[in-house]
């Protein structure tokens, strides 16, 4: 029995972090470039678009839970891909629930960065390339921040998971999602005890990025 | 000093939304001369360095750097790595001294970029703070490391923003013989930009006047000085409030 329950629990906690990291990893790869870009470019409309950014990081989970259910439920435009109750919808859901923390965090941290000190490192021979690459650096804390409120956020989803995830044992089960359930059969105790994992999760990963951002400058 | 202008502006105007902050009808840079660009605060000094650093596109007119007409939007990274520019305030990268001074060299995938970077903090007395972080540095001394950042990468024009403005007198004296010493060595053309009368009667072959965007003059220093030819500059030089 214990083996059985180590053997999910073991399950619950991969899916976690294959659900959070490939969530985080899919908006870091979108809303990083997007970020730097609205940071470091004035256009008509930018201010707009920052305050839609802003709104995005106080979208309500279970309305992005409900969209993204309805556009992989099998009479909506995307039904025929089969990913509603799966680990894809699940991932789709972290990733517009992240997304504008990314955007909108790097933007800010980029926009904070001196503007003349794109065209100094461009005076000094640096391709625009190379020249972004070099603010992005400037930038780091604020990126840095960013992954881990995208990735606190991601670990501590459980609205729109649920919804477009089904709760399925062994499929779609994470550590959001099993502490739910725990509760609602009434077995607190092993609902803190994952909750406890889950906690353990966060710091680890959020420890991770910290030290990575906090190596000396060479 | 050579005879061929390597940088030569026509008829370059630059407008800040409607208003004009700069005005050069015509200016020649002769390859291997110092010239220092004089005036108030606001005159324009900065605005004609950017210019001339093919960072910033005039509103109107040409600059022609090395015969060949600026492409700011596109400016080509080889005429561009032969341009240099030292900011007004420093704006030095997050990390040690050495890794700023490396920077241009590491761009240029210069392999001895280490032993380069020191030799060139030791010449402006810095080589004693390379491995400090440059947030733990004095003004002054952030002036001098982004100043050894622009001189390694051996630019052959380079351009100075009030390159001193925060140096005491022996550093100043310093940064006047590195300078000169480049000139006389290389051949490094140099623009600087500077309220100090005095730094451009020791350090410019020939100095200009800049007065709300206006350049009112530019002839050898000796002249500028001496003979001025506009009655702005006479009473520019005389200490006189001309802006």
């Amino acid at each position: 029995m214990i083996d059985a329950y180590a053997t999910e629990l073991g399950d619950i906690l991969w899916r976690s972090l294959q659900v959070s990291g490939v969530a985080v990893i899919v908006s870091s790869l979108v809303g990083i470039p997007i970020g730097v870009w609205l940071g470091s470019t004035r256009f008509p409309g930018r201010s707009f678009l920052s305050v839609l950014i802003q709104t995005g990081m106080a979208l309500p989970p279970v309305v992005v839970g409900l969209l993204v259910y309805l556009l992989l439920s099998r009479s909506g435009p995307f039904g025929g891909l089969g990913w509603l109750f799966t680990v894809q919808a699940m991932i789709i859901a972290q990733v517009v629930l992240t997304l504008p923390f990314v955007v909108g965090i790097t933007m800010t941290s980029i926009a904070a960065v001196p503007p003349d000190l794109f065209l100094q490192v461009r005076s000094l021979g640096a391709s625009p390339w190379q020249a972004r690459w070099t603010v992005l650096r400037e930038a780091r804390s604020g990126v840095v921040l960013a992954l881990a409120t995208a990735l606190g956020r991601s670990f501590s989803e459980v609205g729109a998971v649920l919804m477009v995830g089904g709760n399925i044992e062994r499929h779609t089960r994470v550590l959001t999602t099993a502490i739910v359930l725990e509760t609602s059969r009434g077995r607190f105790g092993l609902a803190l005890a994952l909750g406890a994992i889950l906690m353990a999760l966060a710091l680890a990963a959020n420890v991770a990025i910290f030290r990575l951002h906090g190596r000396p400058a060479p | 000093m050579s005879e061929e202008a390597i940088l030569r502006l026509r008829g370059v105007t630059h407008l800040y939304g409607s208003a004009c902050v700069l005005r050069v009808s015509e200016l020649d840079i002769f390859a291997g001369e110092i010239v220092c660009v004089l005036g108030p605060t606001g005159a324009g000094k900065s605005t004609l360095l950017r210019l001339l650093s093919d960072l910033e596109p005039p509103s109107s007119g040409e600059i022609l750097v090395f015969g060949q007409r600026e492409q700011c939007r596109t400016p080509q990274l080889a005429q561009l790595r032969r341009v240099t520019m030292v900011f007004q305030h420093p704006l030095l990268l997050t990390g040690s001294v050495r890794y700023n001074v490396e920077y241009g060299l590491r761009l240029r995938g210069q392999a001895n970029s280490r032993h380069v970077g020191e030799m060139m903090l030791e010449r402006l007395g810095l080589l004693s703070l390379a491995s400090r972080s440059v947030h733990t540095l004095s003004g002054g001394q952030r002036q001098l490391a982004a100043l050894a950042r622009a001189l390694v990468v051996e630019p052959m024009i380079l351009l100075l923003d009030e390159p001193t403005a925060n140096l005491d007198p022996a550093s100043v004296a310093l940064v006047e013989s590195v300078i000169a010493g480049e000139n006389q060595t290389r051949g490094m053309t140099v623009i600087w930009a500077t309220h100090h009368l005095f730094q451009a009667r020791r350090v410019a072959h020939r100095t200009g006047l800049i007065l709300n965007g206006e350049l009112v003059e530019m002839g050898p220093t000796k002249q500028f000085f001496e003979s001025p030819i506009d009655p702005r500059t006479a009473a520019f030089v005389r200490g006189e409030m001309v802006y």
